[in-house]
């Protein structure tokens, strides 16, 4: 069938109205907790193979980041996220995902201004207010270091 | 029976996370991007008061995996560079703390984006 956009945000707005809190609750904690489970397992495995608590945290990160986008590049990732909600939004999936799918899309805009830019859209925010927050608390812990001794 | 415990610790807590996530989704008109920006600098913020560390040592993984860790992770970092070497630690702290996750996400999406075709969105059909 063909919509028009309006048209199609009816129904979208139809369908959003009728997913009940007593569903997406359960299914947020369900998935956020189970991707959260599998970040513990690859966590003992590293230190496991030796890496320290940093590193170790650090691979933590790049593999849940890689399976994500393997995941995305094969339109998995959206078909779990449309029943998962937060749960796959809220764990580090949720940020390589807001990188990976506009990288995706917006390539046909071209490599530079489309893939290039577009994969900040929602990370470029979330990277600015993080690491000025992160800042700010520096200069405050240093005025604290300096001025209480 | 030990690690039982910790998968369920990292289970329980990181669901709970996400649940505080659904909560603004289903209630709020907050959007994803807004919610993501928001998880993380609360997690530099709960970081900074003390209060995520504790979090991050019951849970392990059901903590540092969702965005708040991320948070945590950047005032974690600058708190060590400025103990070590003072003001311009507060610049490189945060980043040199998460420089692997940052550049594994930059890295993995243009791999991504280079191999795979983009899914057809159009809406007909």
């Amino acid at each position: 069938m063909n919509l028009t956009k309006q048209e199609y945000e009816k129904l979208n707005q139809k369908a959003s109205k009728n997913t009940k809190s007593y569903i997406t609750l359960p299914m947020a904690f369900l998935v956020g907790g189970l991707i959260c489970t599998l970040g513990q397992a690859l966590m003992d495995l590293y230190s496991t193979l030796g890496f320290n608590e940093k590193d170790a945290g650090m691979l933590v990160s790049a593999s849940l980041i890689f399976l994500t986008a393997l995941f995305t590049g094969l339109s998995l990732f959206n078909v779990l996220a449309k029943h998962a909600g937060a749960g796959t939004l809220v764990p580090i999936t949720g940020f390589a995902n807001a990188m990976v799918s506009p990288a995706l899309e917006f390539k046909s805009e071209g490599f530079i201004l489309g893939l290039g830019a577009k994969m900040f859209i929602i990370a470029g925010p979330v990277l600015v207010y993080g690491i000025s927050a992160s800042i700010i608390y520096g200069i405050i812990l240093y005025l604290v270091q300096v001025f209480a001794g | 029976m030990d690690i039982f415990i910790e998968y369920l610790k990292a289970f329980v807590v990181g669901g709970l996370i996400c649940v505080v996530g659904q909560l603004l989704i289903d209630f709020t008109k907050l959007t994803p991007a807004r919610i993501l920006v928001g998880f993380v600098v609360a997690g530099v913020i709960l970081g900074a008061v003390g209060l995520y560390g504790p979090l991050v040592e019951f849970a392990g993984a059901g903590a540092t995996v969702p965005l708040t860790g991320f948070g945590y992770n950047l005032a974690k970092g600058v708190k060590e560079a400025v103990e070590e070497s003072g003001l311009i630690g507060a610049l490189t702290g945060g980043l040199k703390a998460s420089a692997g996750g940052i550049a594994a996400a930059i890295f993995f999406s243009l791999l991504a984006a280079l191999i795979f075709k983009p899914s057809d969105r159009s809406i007909s059909g």
